[in-house]
């Protein structure tokens, strides 16, 4: 059965996502508590801004339901392991319905490929869009649609994959697979740049636009007093490029894990005698059934 | 070594197929599922009301493995 495909999918899916939170813990931890600094020393100039004002103070001091500490340790390490067992389920999903139906790709090779389409289509490309965003960036009025738009990008980008390898497959045999796969890229591209472009910028959703200016994305910019002098810095560029650039490489991480560890495992899977004969009865299983169900389901409907 | 898979075809016509397509499906609706747990509830949606304990707890995971957050 593929129960030992799906078992060992997210068992290494959760291997990638406790690795991928070691390194976060190490390397980025330390400037998501500097982004949190920031955002609490920004909250206190503004609302010594406002007290000069006369304004009323802050508006709501929502109370900590779990502390830094917690989040930093636990927290973020259960939700990046939970996240790797998913995409491992997910991926090991993927991983079964393409090697059946291209039973000629080693394990390897095909893990290796589908970890590297994964990595791209439900991280990269959305990242490309919608990068990731460190505490301290993102008003709370939008995260409704900020969750809707980098969901939609998500999901456009994992269609357009999907229709650039379905165009790939049906030029491979016509101009080659070099061509084709070169084809399929460019397919790829111009779909996810014709979202990009057509998707709004953070900055623009919302009240963005009237409230903070016009901006693209919704990182602070620096607190001004009515006179122009900067009370506050905007948020600090180098620390903005750190966060991103380790959640780039967390993710590559945890795809690269589940690439290598699942493209063995397989591999030793697909060796075994055992297996090779599952998988024969199992791939004729498959053609029989297609036609099998219509006879099957025939009476059923004849008498519904 | 041929007798064993012509009896492995004849016993699985169509049983494996099904069950094969239950495990799939089941793997990749619960992974769904979970990924919305991690990623977007009790931001933008909330299955539990405005109750913000997944929220909370997995907060930099959301922030670093690139969701949007507050």
């Amino acid at each position: 059965m593929e129960f030992r495909y799906i078992y060992r999918g997210l068992g290494v899916g959760l291997l990638g996502g406790l690795l991928a939170f070691v390194f976060a813990r190490i390397f980025a931890e330390p400037f998501i508590q500097d982004a949190i600094d920031y955002e609490d020393g920004r909250h206190e100039a503004q609302e010594a801004l406002d007290a000069a004002a006369g304004l009323a103070a802050g508006a709501h001091e929502h109370g900590e339901v779990f502390s830094r500490s917690v989040q930093r340790d636990l927290g973020i390490g259960v939700g990046m392991a939970l996240f790797g067992l998913a995409v491992g389920g997910l991926f090991v999903v993927v991983y079964l319905i393409v090697s059946r139906r291209y039973p000629d790709i080693r394990p390897r090779v095909l893990a290796a490929l589908l970890a590297g389409a994964g990595f791209v289509g439900l991280y990269l490309v959305p990242f490309a869009k919608y990068p990731a965003n460190p505490p301290a960036v993102g008003h709370e009025e939008t995260i409704g649609a900020r969750s809707a738009l980098y969901v939609t990008m998500v999901a456009v980008s994992v269609i357009a994959l999907g229709l650039a390898v379905v165009v790939g497959r049906w030029l491979a045999g016509r101009v080659g697979t070099w061509n084709a796969s070169l084809l399929a890229a460019v397919v790829f591209l111009v779909l996810v740049g014709v979202a990009m472009a057509l998707l709004p910028p953070f900055g623009h959703v919302g009240s963005n636009r009237a409230e903070f200016g016009d901006f693209a994305t919704e990182t602070p910019q620096p607190l001004t007093a009515p006179d122009g002098t900067i009370v506050y810095p905007g948020f600090p560029a180098d620390l903005l490029f750190r966060f991103r650039f380790y959640s780039v490489i967390s993710q590559l991480v945890l795809w690269a894990t589940i690439a290598l560890a699942f493209g063995q495992l397989a591999e030793r899977l697909a060796a075994s005698p055992a297996r090779r004969q599952a998988r024969s009865a199992a791939a004729a299983a498959a053609d029989r059934p297609t036609a099998a169900p219509t006879t099957a389901v025939a009476p059923t409907t004849a008498a519904g | 070594m041929t007798t064993p898979v012509a009896q492995s075809r004849q016993r699985s016509i169509s049983f494996p197929l099904t069950a094969r397509r239950a495990a799939l499906g089941l793997t990749a609706l619960l992974s769904l599922l979970l990924l919305y747990f991690i990623g977007v509830d009790q931001g933008a949606t909330s299955l539990f009301g405005s109750d913000t304990h997944i929220h909370e707890f997995v907060h930099d995971a959301r922030h670093f493995l690139g969701f949007p957050c507050h």
